[in-house]
């Protein structure tokens, strides 16, 4: 079969009418119940906030060179870092891939001509650009400065910003959040084409399927939380004011019961990419099926009970603690199951090198990294030194961003010729999955040795002795940017002038890859019967064929 | 193809990313019942609240909720059961192919006891609580009873109820829209679904309301006398 | 040689690169246990990475139409890495949780100093009766104990070099404790967000040989103790109007209350400790006792911090001489 590289006689064509070209004009976009358009506008939408969270990331590492700060007065600094914080998580994160390739790929990878509720879908698109409208136009005109947390009485009394204009935004976007789990949910569940039995899933969907559950039941109690918030600034209440009888450490309980499944939600799609990537790039059935399913499964369940380990310093109860701790070295265990099932997976596999797959080896080495440092926190002793610290800012990061945002990255390149039915200029996304699996290193492994040494987090000057990690960090930053912004070039530049892909460029498994690209409107001329399991890649039994061709000996 | 044989006897109000019309009903019930579990989440992180500042501040929880006026929770509390008993009949008439003046009449009713609902709580509640300076925020008057512990109380009194009281009115908007549909001949023996989905969600409100009522206006016990 | 490893990871622990001084009891151990979680950490990374890399190499599609070999997934093996990893976080546990509890536990001989933190500064008073402001003067070699509360929003003390921290919250009294090992001069941080100026909310912590401490603390102006101010806060606000010492009928005696469980009118029993101590002086109806009426003047917004731990100070020291005594 031929390559994108082949002869221009034998290179596809281009399907005459898609899902892009099937009725024009803003209107058609802008009220379509297509859920391949829908996950091009949230596209659309959430690269506008990474840029706007990026930007204030930039700006936070620019500041942080000199110890008294190059660029901001403290004011100003505090606001970088909580609207960085807010519009990262709430409006890129959470969103991201579920909202982008999860609305895109769910009824094309099940075999299902739509999700279940198309008209709530556009709906929560219009609640998502509503919500961010409104933590944008927040952040223009001051932001908030209490961090992403907003912990009260800091929130409630004393913060002089717009923060019920950025809660509110939060609030509404929340509701996005909970239908799109909603509407995966049911499809899932009822959608899928004759033969798709549940174990034949792909394991994206699996992982979106327990992303689903936590956005079902875990935002709605960020919404009541952020309400109350609110309605505390509005009307002084006193619902978290100690003078008055309220208790601050139950805003703190409240929020982080929702924002410790959050970070699930943004981790556990990025998984279901990777055994995406993992498979098609080795041509491979991937190592443990099951296992990675219900792996999926577990960490959605477990995340709702380990929310105690953000307040081991809180004053807490011994007791209290040591459940909590427990609970988080409990939840390590499937994800260290996950990575070790992915790198079975290469064993004996036939491996290339595409961007998708660096994005993906990329992801497996510095989750596996981030997620062993959240050890350091789940354990009591140790937390009790690195809370507050940049060691958990270096953790964070390394999940969210060495982590999610390099699957999403992953998964966009990969699902990117089906998308928009032409191949990008690979050697230019291999540079830059090189660059910024660089600029992350050096831009993060610093804020471990800043936070043992005691630098804590959320400051605006610091002692002079942290200055040259701190310098190594915002260098790091610096490339790190770079690196994200050339792929918006030439991904952009690929939908006018890239080569046609044809409906299976990477060969690869999948119902997504048997239908043209870019998909007809309505996905599949025939809802197809599905008769094979998962990753079914043509393989050589081993003990049959020692001397195969292509097969390297062990 | 047979599935265009198939689309030409699908009733008015199929969807068409469906296959049948099984799927599409299992979906819709599938989908509300996820969404009552999320409004479960929702009244729940606010009961949380509750529940924590109740223990930790009984005296003051019982004294504010001995200015609630029980006589009318009580008959709220009636007049909600008894809509739900209009909506399940509602639904019953058209499972059993009845006339859609009867289902309009059933709707009907349940809308005017819902909308009685809220009338009594706005009248006679929290009208007199606004009088009475025991709306926090809004028309607060400290001293005597209204001690800071009862403000609390009185704040978490109105943002459940209020909160209530919201799901409440977007419910008489889904009866009207039913009301409209049923008008219009959308359904038919085959197709009910809107109705029994509505009715799901209906039936949530009043539990919520189930719960609320002793928790908020039953604390501390009511005696003859006291 | 079993016995030679702790000695060994201690050494290198000490001589470890980017690390705080270790400069208080528990310092070492929590070096240590940080130690082997980063071994641990650059073990497993390293293997992933190895494998990952020899794998790439190995099985790198050499033709376009190469196929894979399939692989089947014993249970064993699946069985082998969830079982491995689940016991090295059951040690990790284990070690991490016994010393938390331990570290938790004051001995009985701290000296207790109070602390304040406030929007942006840290307020210390020793109980002998000096009182600093961002700085703790403190002796080599005797515990210390820090009862701690907030005038506006939650704060938190942190001295990276005696690995210790904890939030400080208005409304209530949360503690640590610390021995140091090492004189020096260490920092200390304020480590929970808290508005503006939360980087400028740092001092420095000067750990003295006993001598040298004596010195300081007799250097000083002369002020009087906590307690001692806090009787005459305790006479100027009419406290001794109704609270004497062989109790009448208006309300309670004091003497020797400090520490003592209390049953209380709404039928909690409850220890009399700082925070029972502050309530009862800023909403005294929600913890009057059933034996009087409920007739105490609230002081909520009257007193402040500084004046709400010397009068708990004198409350403590209430009956202390008798009950050391007799």
């Amino acid at each position: 079969m031929s390559t994108v590289t082949a002869d221009l006689d034998a290179r596809p064509a281009e399907p005459a009418v898609n899902y892009l070209n099937a009725s024009y004009g803003i209107k058609s976009w802008l009220l379509t119940l297509d859920h391949k358009r829908i996950g091009l506008l949230y596209l659309a939408s959430i690269t506008v906030m990474f840029v706007v969270g990026g930007v204030a990331a930039t700006l936070m590492r620019l500041h942080l060179v000199e110890p008294q700060g190059a660029l901001f007065e403290p004011e100003t600094y505090n606001k970088m870092f909580s609207t960085h914080g807010i519009i990262m998580v709430f409006f890129f994160l959470v969103p991201s891939i579920p909202a982008t390739l999860g609305n895109f790929l769910i009824p094309l990878m099940i075999g299902a001509r739509d999700v279940a509720f198309p008209k709530l879908n556009l709906m929560s698109w219009y609640i998502f650009i509503t919500g961010s409208a409104l933590a944008l136009y927040g952040t223009i005109s001051g932001g908030v400065d209490t961090g992403w947390t907003f912990y009260p009485p800091y929130s409630s009394l004393y913060s002089a910003t717009h923060v019920v204009t950025v809660a509110l935004g939060i609030f509404i976007a929340g509701f996005s959040s909970i239908l799109t789990g909603l509407n995966f949910i049911v499809t899932i569940h009822k959608m899928r084409a004759p033969g798709m039995t549940w174990f034949r899933l792909p394991l994206f969907i699996w992982a979106l399927y327990a992303t689903s559950l936590i956005f079902v039941l875990g935002t709605p109690v960020i919404a009541i939380t952020v309400f109350l918030l609110g309605l505390e600034r509005l009307l002084h209440v006193g619902i978290f004011d100690p003078a008055v009888g309220g208790d601050p450490l139950l805003f703190q309980h409240l929020f982080w019961f929702y924002s410790h499944p959050a970070v699930y939600i943004m981790i556990l799609p990025g998984m279901g990419v990777i055994s995406e990537l993992v498979t098609a790039f080795s041509r491979k059935k991937i190592f443990g099926y099951s296992f990675v399913a219900f792996s999926s499964l577990s960490i959605a369940v477990i995340s709702f009970i380990v929310w105690g380990h953000h307040m081991f310093v809180t004053g807490q109860a011994l007791y209290a603690g040591l459940v909590f701790s427990v609970l988080s070295f409990l939840v390590a265990i499937p994800s260290a199951v996950k990575v070790f099932n992915w790198t079975a997976t290469l064993y004996r596999g036939s491996i290339s090198y595409e961007a998708p797959m660096l994005y993906a080896l990329g992801f497996i080495g510095l989750f596996t990294i981030g997620g062993l440092t959240g050890l350091f926190l789940a354990s009591l002793a140790t937390d009790v030194h690195l809370n507050g610290t940049y060691f958990i800012v270096a953790h964070f990061h390394y999940i969210m961003v060495g982590g999610a945002v390099m699957a999403y990255l992953g998964g966009i390149h990969f699902w990117w010729p089906k998308i928009s039915g032409r191949m990008y200029p690979d050697m230019w996304a291999r540079i830059s999955a090189a660059i910024i699996f660089l600029g992350f290193n050096l831009t993060f492994f610093p804020q471990f040795m800043l936070g043992y040494l005691g630098m804590p987090r959320r400051y605006a000057v610091y002692p002079a002795e942290f200055q040259v990690l701190n310098v190594l960090s915002s260098a790091g930053a610096s490339i790190l940017g770079i690196g994200y912004v050339i792929p918006l070039v030439y991904l952009a530049w690929s939908m006018r002038y890239g080569p046609v892909a044809g409906p299976n460029p990477w060969k690869a498994k999948g119902l997504e890859w048997t239908i043209p690209s870019p998909p007809p409107t309505e996905n599949f001329e025939e809802i197809p019967i599905v008769t094979e399991e998962a990753y079914n890649y043509p393989a050589i039994e081993a003990h049959h064929y020692p001397d195969a061709p292509g097969v390297a000996r062990v | 193809m047979s599935e265009l044989a198939a689309h030409s006897v699908h009733p008015p109000g199929f969807a068409h990313q469906f296959e049948t019309v099984e799927q599409q009903r299992e979906a819709g019930h599938l989908g509300m019942w996820i969404f009552l579990a999320t409004e479960i989440l929702f009244f729940g992180g606010m009961f949380t609240a509750y529940v924590v500042y109740r223990s930790l501040h009984l005296p003051s929880f019982v004294l504010g909720s001995h200015e609630l006026l029980v006589k009318f929770g009580a008959t709220n509390t009636a007049v909600l059961i008894c809509s739900s008993l209009t909506m399940a009949l509602a639904i019953r008439t058209a499972q059993t192919r009845g006339s859609k003046g009867t289902i309009i009449v059933w709707l009907l009713l349940t809308m005017a006891l819902g909308a009685a609902f809220l009338a009594i709580k706005l009248r006679y509640e929290w009208y007199r609580d606004w009088l009475e300076g025991l709306i926090p925020g809004v028309s607060w008057l400290s001293g005597g009873t209204h001690t800071p512990g009862v403000k609390m109380f009185m704040c978490f009194y109105f943002f459940m109820t209020g909160l209530h009281a919201l799901h409440m009115v977007v419910g008489l908007g889904i009866l009207t829209v039913l009301v409209i549909m049923t008008a219009r001949n959308r359904f038919s023996a085959e197709y009910y679904a809107p109705l029994e989905i509505s009715g799901l969600y209906w039936h949530f409100v009043d539990i919520v309301w189930i719960f609320l009522f002793p928790l908020l206006y039953l604390i501390g016990g009511r005696y003859p006398g006291s | 040689m079993m016995g030679q490893l702790p000695t060994a990871l201690h050494l290198l622990a000490a001589t470890a690169p980017f690390q705080p001084p270790a400069a208080s009891s528990i310092a070492g151990d929590v070096d240590k246990l940080y130690l082997v979680l980063s071994g641990i950490t650059a073990f497993f990374t390293v293997l992933i990475f190895s494998i990952i890399f020899v794998f790439m190499v190995k099985y790198r599609r050499k033709r376009d139409d190469e196929t894979a070999v399939s692989t089947h997934t014993p249970l064993a093996v699946e069985l082998t890495w969830t079982i491995i990893p689940s016991l090295i976080c059951a040690v990790l546990f284990v070690w991490s949780a016994a010393l938390y509890v331990q570290n938790g536990r004051p001995p009985a001989s701290s000296t207790e100093v109070f602390v304040i933190g406030k929007q942006w500064m840290w307020h210390l008073q020793h109980p002998e009766g000096p009182r600093e402001i961002n700085e703790l003067h403190v002796p080599v070699g005797v515990p210390i104990k820090l009862t701690m509360t907030s005038q506006d929003v939650i704060h938190d003390f942190y001295i990276p070099a005696f690995r210790i921290k904890k939030d400080v919250l208005p409304g209530r009294f949360t503690s640590l404790w610390f021995q140091a090992t090492e004189t020096g001069t260490y920092h200390l941080f304020c480590a929970q967000y808290c508005g503006t100026n939360h980087s400028e909310m740092i001092g420095w912590v000067y750990v003295m040989t006993p001598t040298d401490y004596a010195n300081w603390l007799a250097g000083g102006e002369k002020s009087e103790s906590l307690a001692q101010l806090g009787e005459r806060l305790f006479s100027q606000y009419g406290c001794d109007n109704c609270h004497v010492p062989e109790g009448n009928g208006r309300a309670p005696s004091l003497v020797g209350v400090y520490g003592k469980p209390e049953r209380l009118q709404n039928g909690e029993t409850r220890v009399v400790d700082e925070s029972l101590i502050e309530q009862a002086i800023l909403t005294p109806n929600s913890v009057h006792l059933p034996s009087y009426q409920p007739v105490m003047p609230t002081y909520q917004g009257q007193i402040d911090q500084d004046q709400m731990l010397q009068l708990i100070a004198y409350v403590k020291s209430l009956g202390s001489e008798e009950r050391n005594g007799k």
